[in-house]
C-alpha cells in the first residue's frame, strides 16, 4: 500500500494486546488513519486507527504482532488506506496487503482509491438482469446467476467448491454476447495448493491475463485478511465502473475473514453476540458484499462470488447466516451428495438465486424456465421426503406416488445436478434434461407448470406434435 | 441557538465531544470540518456522545462540533411522494445528481425541494377560525395523491389572509392571527421524528387491510391501523411479501422503509413501481409510494433513524385523513443499530448484547400504528398500519427482537424455511402464525359469504389435522393410514397448492380479489364435504384422487375471475355423482 512517507513517529506504545496496539501521547491522529509500525529489527507492518482520543490511539495491526515489544516506532501517516489503480493491475499477483508477489515492481498511479470504497446510491443502481450461462444445470436451471449479482457458495472443508468456482469462472458467458469476464480473485487464509489450483486454472484457460490475484494464504498474517477483500473490491469497482469491464470477483474463504474480525473484537473486549462474533458482523460484511452490482449509465458490472466454509456444516453459524441475509441468494454444497459421487454436490433445495426472475424468461432463456424450475424444486422436495420415509418404513411402505417421487429424486441428482467438471451445458440442454425428468411424473402432478407449457414442452406432447 | 464544542474521541460511528455549556440530548449536530451529521444520544454534563450518521473516517479529535439546537426532524410538505429518500430524508435522486453514483459524505441538502412550485388551492378564507390539524388547502402532488396542507398541530387562530396560486414550500401562503400575534403560514412544516404526532382520539379497528394475498387476507389478516410482524430466516420471503403488500394493499399511501437491507431491492422498487398500475385507481403505484432507503452498507446510526423517519411520514399522511401502510424491512437491522450504539456507549447489555430498553423501543414504534380521529375541527379519520420484517439470527424465533415484537403486534406471519425450500411461497406457516383481528376481518368478509368464519375455521382445522396425520405417516407410511385420514392429507395438499401457494410473479395470481378468495376456499371445502361421505361408505381414496377435477381445483387460482370456479363447481358435482353411482353409494 502506498502512503505518504510523512507523519510523526511515536515510541510510546504502552500495551500490545493481540493484534491491537495502544499508543499514548499521540496528537492530531485521525480515525481510520493508516499507521506504519516498525520494530527495532526493521520489520515493518501496517495498521489502522480503530479508536482515537486527544492523547491516545488504538491501532489494529494487519501484520504479525507476536514478536513485538513496546519498543516499536509508530508512524501515523495522515492518510486512510488507499491503493493505486490503473489498467496495469490486470494480470498481476499481489499479497493480501497489496505487495507484488510476481516479481514485478509496485504499481504506480496517481489515481489512489480508498479501499473502503463508497456506498452506491440505491437510486443510481441498475437492477441486474442479464442471465449468465455457467453451463451447470443446477445453477442455470434452478439458481440462475445474473450479471452484477452477489451469489456466495456455502461449502464445507473438503468439498469441491474451488472446482465449482473455477468452472463457473471458466464457463460463464452471456448467451449471444462475446464478452468475457475479468476476474479478481482474493484469497484469505486458504492453503497454497488451493491458490495454486486457481492460478493454474486461470493460466490454462488464458483467464490469467484478464485477472488480478490478491493472495493472503494460510501462513500469512490473519489480520491482513481484513483488508484483502476490500482491496479486491476496490480493483473490481475500478475495472467495472472506470474501465467498463464485466468483473467476476471470487473471495475465498470469507469464514477466515470473519475470524480475523472476531479476533480484533475480542482484543477490544467488545460484547460478543453469537459464537464470539461482534454484533457488527452483518454491517461489516455488507460493506464488502454490497459493493457488487451495476450502476445506471455505466457499462461494466461487478458480479460477486464469495466462498465460505460452514463450520461443522452448520448453516445457522453466524458467517453463512449473516452472509445469506446480505447476498442475493446462496449455492449450497452438501457432504452427503459429495459422498455419493455427485458433482457439483449442490443441494438445490436450500440454494436460491433471488435475481433469477429478472434474468430468465422468453427473451433471455425460455418462457417455461421459471415454471420448470419451480416444479423441479417441488418434485425434488417430495422425493427427498420420500427418501426420509424409506429409512423408516422401507420402500414397501411407500405409496405408488411416493415411489415415483423417490425415483425422480434419484434420477434428478444423477442426471440433472451431476455433470462433468468440464461439461458445459447450454440452457436449452439443461431445460431439456429437466423435461425428460419431469416426464417421469404423472402429468397432473406438474401443478406448478402452466398448462400451455406442458402442451408445448412435455416430451409426451412433443412426440404427438 | 447553536452551541460549539470540540471532538474528544472517535470510536467508529460514536463521536465524543466537549461543549462550552450543556447541550440538549437528541440535538442534531454538525461534526468536524466535514460537517457530518450526527445526533446527541447521551450527555454527561458538557460531554456529549454523538452518533454520527455518516462515515467518520478521517475525523480528528480537536475538530469543531456544532449543536444545531434542534432535534432530527422530518420536513413535511409536498415533494416527498413518489420519491426515494435516505434515513434522514435526503432525496437520493438529488444526491445522485449532485455527487454521482457513490454517496459522498457531508452533502447537506434540504429534504424538500425549495425551488419547485406547487399549485395550492385554499380551503379556508379570511375570518375562518382554525385549529391545529385543520386543512388549509390542497395540492395535487401526484396524479393520484392529493396533498392536504394542514395547520401545524400546535397552532390555532383566525385566518387573516390565504392565497391561491403557485408556491414553493417556503413561500408564505397566508397569515394566521393567534393570541401571540400574527403567524406566517407555509406549506412546509417540520416534526421531530422520534415523537409521535398528536391525534384527537384513537378508534377501534374496523376494517382489514386487503392485500390480495390469500394466506394473509383469508387466514391471517391485519386490520387497518393494526400492526403485523413477518419474521423469517434469509430467503424465506419477507421482502417479497412486503413488496406484494405495497403493490396491492387497499391503502391510500405506502411507505416502504428499506432499513439496512440490499441496495438492489430498493433499485428494483424504484425501477418497477412506476410500471405497475394500481388495480383500484388505475394510477401508477409509485405515485402513492414513498421509499426510505437506508441500505446495509450505510452507517448504522442513520439506519436507526430511518424507521422513525418513515413512521413520521406515515403519521403526517394519516393526519390528512388517509389510510397509510408503513413497511419496515428489516426491524432487526434497526435493533442491531441500536445495539451497536449501545455497545459503543458501554451500556450494560441484556440478552444477546441488546440494551435493556430494546423492548420499550420496539413498543414505541408499534404504538405509532393506529386508526385515529385526527387533530382538527372535523371528525377526519386516518390510519397507520405497521408491518415489520424481522430477521432472526439462524432463523430462530426465540431471539430477543422476535420475542419482544410478538408482544406488540396483532398479526404474526411466521415464515418457514422448509416451505421456502420446496418453493411453497408465501412461506407463511399456517400452524405458527396468528391474528388478533379475526373479529374485524370476519365482519368484513361476511359481506361476501355469510359462513366465512366457519369455512375458514374448517380449512385451518383440516390443515392442522393433516399435520398431525403426517406425523404418524412419517412413522408408518401414508399407505398404512385409513382412507379417511388420507383424504385429509389430500385436502391439505389441495389447500396448499390450490389456495396457500401464490406466486408473486404469476401474472394473474400475484393478486387475488376478495370474491375469488372466498370462492376458491369454498369450492375446496365443498369438495371435502362432498367426497367425505363417499370415503366413509368405502370408496377408495385412490379413486377420489384420480378425479380429473382434483387438478382443476388446484389450478383455478391461475384463472382470471370467479367464473371458472363456478364452472368447476358443476363439473365437480358431476364427477363425484358419477363416482358415487359407480360404487352405488349415497352422495350428500
Ligand atoms: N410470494 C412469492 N412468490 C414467489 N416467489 C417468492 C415469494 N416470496 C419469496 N419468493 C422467492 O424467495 C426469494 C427470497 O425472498 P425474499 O427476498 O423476500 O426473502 P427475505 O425473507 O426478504 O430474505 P432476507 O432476509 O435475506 O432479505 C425471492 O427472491 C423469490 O425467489
Ligand atoms: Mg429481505
Amino acid at each position: 500500500m502506498t502512503v505518504e512517507e510523512s507523519g510523526l513517529i511515536y515510541k510510546t506504545t504502552t500495551e500490545i494486546r493481540g493484534p491491537i496496539l495502544f499508543v499514548e501521547g499521540s496528537r492530531d491522529v485521525a480515525f481510520d488513519e493508516v499507521v506504519r509500525i516498525t520494530t527495532p529489527s526493521g520489520y515493518e507492518v501496517t495498521g489502522s486507527v480503530l479508536d482515537v482520543s486527544r492523547d491516545w490511539a488504538m491501532v489494529q495491526v494487519f501484520g504479525e504482532t507476536s514478536g513485538m515489544d513496546l519498543n516499536v516506532s509508530v508512524r501515523f501517516t495522515g492518510e486512510t488506506l488507499k491503493i493505486p489503480v490503473s489498467d496495469e493491475l490486470i494480470g498481476r499477483v499481489f499479497s493480501g496487503s497489496f505487495e507484488p508477489l510476481d516479481g514485478m515492481p509496485r504499481p504506480l498511479s496517481t489515481d489512489l482509491r480508498d479501499i473502503n470504497g463508497g456506498t452506491i446510491n440505491p437510486a443510481a443502481r441498475a437492477v441486474p438482469s442479464e442471465f449468465i450461462q455457467t453451463g451447470m444445470s443446477a445453477i442455470d436451471g434452478m439458481n440462475s446467476l445474473v450479471r452484477g449479482q452477489k451469489l456466495p457458495i456455502f461449502s464445507e472443508s473438503g468439498l469441491p467448491h474451488n472446482q465449482l468456482a473455477a468452472q463457473i469462472a471458466r464457463q460463464a458467458t452471456i448467451p449471444g454476447k462475446e464478452e468475457e469476464f475479468a476476474i479478481v480473485f482474493a484469497a484469505m487464509g486458504i492453503k497454497h495448493e488451493e491458490a495454486d489450483f486457481f492460478r493454474e486454472e486461470f493460466e490454462k484457460t488464458g483467464a490469467l491475463s484478464k485477472s488480478v490475484m490478491i493472495l493472503n494464504l494460510a501462513d500469512d498474517p490473519p489480520i491482513e485478511r481484513l483488508v484483502t477483500p476490500r482491496i479486491a473490491q476496490t480493483i473490481a469497482e475500478y475495472l467495472a465502473f472506470d474501465l467498463d469491464m464485466h468483473v467476476l470477483v471470487i473471495l475465498t474463504d470469507m469464514t477466515n475473514y470473519a475470524e480475523a474480525l472476531r479476533s480484533i473484537s475480542i482484543a477490544r473486549e467488545e460484547i460478543p453476540t453469537r459464537k464470539g462474533y461482534p454484533g457488527y458482523l452483518y454491517s461489516d460484511l455488507a460493506t464488502i458484499y454490497e459493493r457488487a452490482g451495476r450502476i445506471t449509465g455505466k457499462k461494466g458490472s461487478v458480479t460477486l462470488m464469495p466462498i465460505l466454509t460452514m463450520p461443522a456444516g452448520d448453516i445457522t453459524h453466524p458467517v453463512p447466516d449473516l452472509t445469506g441475509y446480505i447476498t442475493e441468494g446462496q449455492l449450497i454444497l452438501q457432504r452427503e451428495l459429495f459422498l455419493r459421487g455427485i458433482y457439483p454436490p449442490m443441494n438445490v433445495l436450500p440454494s436460491l438465486s433471488r435475481l433469477m426472475k429478472d434474468g430468465i424468461g422468453a427473451e433471455t432463456t425460455r418462457k417455461d424456465h421459471a415454471d420448470v424450475s419451480n416444479q423441479l424444486y417441488m418434485a425434488y422436495a417430495e422425493g427427498t421426503r420420500a427418501r426420509g420415509l424409506v429409512r423408516i418404513v422401507g420402500v414397501v411402505g411407500l405409496s405408488e406416488r411416493e415411489r415415483t417421487w423417490l425415483r425422480f429424486a434419484d434420477e434428478f441428482e444423477q442426471r440433472f445436478v451431476n455433470q462433468g467438471p468440464y461439461e458445459n451445458r447450454t440452457i436449452e440442454q439443461t431445460l431439456d434434461i429437466a423435461w425428460d425428468l419431469l416426464a417421469m411424473l404423472p402429468e397432473e402432478d406438474l401443478i406448478r407448470i402452466r398448462e400451455e407449457y406442458i402442451e408445448e414442452f412435455h416430451p409426451a406432447h412433443k412426440r404427438e406434435g | 441557538m447553536s452551541l460549539a464544542g470540540t471532538i474528544e474521541r472517535i470510536n467508529g460511528s460514536l463521536v465524543v465531544a466537549k461543549f462550552e455549556a450543556e447541550p440538549k440530548i437528541g440535538d442534531l449536530v454538525e461534526v468536524g470540518n466535514m460537517k457530518l451529521m450526527g445526533e446527541i444520544v447521551r450527555l454527561s454534563e458538557e460531554t456529549a456522545y454523538i452518533q454520527c450518521y455518516e462515515i467518520t473516517s478521517g475525523l480528528k479529535p480537536g475538530e469543531p462540533v456544532l449543536d444545531t439546537g434542534r432535534p432530527l426532524i422530518a420536513e413535511l410538505g409536498p415533494g416527498i411522494m413518489g420519491t426515494i429518500v435516505d434515513g434522514i430524508e435526503r432525496s437520493e435522486i438529488e444526491l445522485w445528481k449532485l455527487t454521482g453514483p457513490f454517496v459522498t459524505r457531508g452533502t447537506n441538502i434540504a429534504p424538500l425541494d425549495r425551488k419547485k412550485q406547487w399549485t395550492f388551492e385554499p380551503k379556508v378564507k379570511p375570518g375562518d377560525r382554525v385549529i391545529g390539524g385543520d386543512i388549509l388547502g390542497t395540492v395535487q402532488e401526484t396524479a393520484s395523491f392529493q396533498h392536504r396542507v394542514l395547520v401545524p398541530p400546535d397552532l390555532k387562530g383566525t385566518i387573516e389572509s390565504m392565497e391561491a396560486g403557485d408556491f414553493t414550500v417556503e413561500d408564505v401562503i397566508g397569515q394566521l392571527r393567534t393570541p401571540e400575534g400574527s403567524v406566517e403560514l407555509r406549506m412546509m412544516q417540520t416534526w421531530p421524528v422520534r415523537r409521535p404526532r398528536p391525534i384527537k382520539e384513537r378508534l377501534p379497528l374496523e376494517m382489514p387491510l386487503m392485500t390480495g394475498q390469500r394466506v394473509i387476507d383469508t387466514f391471517f389478516p391485519v386490520a387497518k391501523g393494526g400492526a403485523a410482524a413477518i419474521p423469517g430466516g434469509f430467503g424465506t420471503g419477507k421482502t417479497v411479501m412486503l413488496q406484494q403488500v405495497s403493490k396491492w394493499a387497499d391503502a391510500d399511501i405506502i411507505i416502504l422503509i428499506g432499513c439496512g437491507e440490499r441496495g438492489n431491492e430498493m433499485a428494483d422498487v424504484v425501477a418497477h413501481f412506476p410500471e405497475i398500475t394500481d388495480p383500484r385507481s388505475g394510477r401508477r403505484l409509485i405515485e402513492r409510494t414513498v421509499i426510505v432507503a437506508n441500505v446495509s452498507n450505510m452507517p448504522v446510526s442513520a439506519r436507526e433513524a430511518s424507521i422513525y423517519m418513515g413512521v413520521t411520514l406515515g403519521e403526517y399522511y394519516r393526519d390528512m385523513g388517509y389510510d397509510v401502510a408503513v413497511m419496515a424491512d428489516s426491524t432487526s437491522r434497526w435493533a442491531e443499530a441500536l445495539r451497536d450504539i449501545s455497545g459503543r456507549l458501554e451500556e450494560i447489555p441484556a440478552e444477546s448484547g441488546y440494551p435493556a430498553y430494546l423492548a420499550d423501543r420496539i413498543a414505541e414504534i408499534y404504538e405509532r400504528a393506529g386508526r385515529v380521529v385526527t387533530l382538527g375541527s372535523g371528525q377526519r379519520v386516518g390510519s397507520v398500519t405497521l408491518l415489520g420484517a424481522v430477521s432472526p439470527p439462524g432463523g430462530d424465533f426465540s431471539e430477543p427482537v422476535t420475542t419482544h415484537t410478538l408482544r406488540f403486534i396483532g398479526t404474526f406471519w411466521a415464515l418457514d424455511s422448509e416451505l421456502a425450500y420446496r418453493r411453497h411461497f408465501p412461506a407463511i406457516n399456517w400452524l405458527r402464525s396468528f391474528t388478533r383481528y379475526l373479529a374485524v376481518a370476519s365482519r368484513w368478509w361476511s359481506q361476501y359469504e355469510r359462513d366465512w368464519e366457519q369455512i375458514r375455521a374448517k380449512a385451518l382445522e383440516l390443515l392442522e389435522e393433516a399435520s398431525e396425520i403426517e406425523e404418524t405417516a412419517r412413522i408408518i407410511g401414508e399407505k398404512a393410514l385409513p382412507d379417511e385420514q388420507r383424504l385429509v392429507l389430500l385436502l391439505a395438499e389441495m389447500l396448499r397448492e390450490g389456495f396457500l401457494v401464490q406466486s408473486a410473479f404469476h401474472e394473474v395470481d400475484t393478486y387475488c380479489e376478495a370474491e375469488k378468495q372466498v370462492a376458491l376456499l369454498k369450492i375446496l371445502i365443498d369438495f371435502y364435504d362432498m367426497v367425505e361421505p363417499l370415503i366413509h361408505q368405502g370408496v377408495p381414496i385412490e379413486k377420489v384422487r384420480d378425479l380429473g377435477v382434483v387438478t382443476e381445483l388446484m389450478r383455478l387460482k391461475e384463472r382470471k375471475g370467479v367464473e371458472p370456479i363456478e364452472a368447476a363447481h358443476a363439473e365437480m358435482r358431476r364427477q363425484i355423482d358419477q363416482l358415487a353411482e359407480e360404487y352405488e353409494v349415497a352422495v350428500r
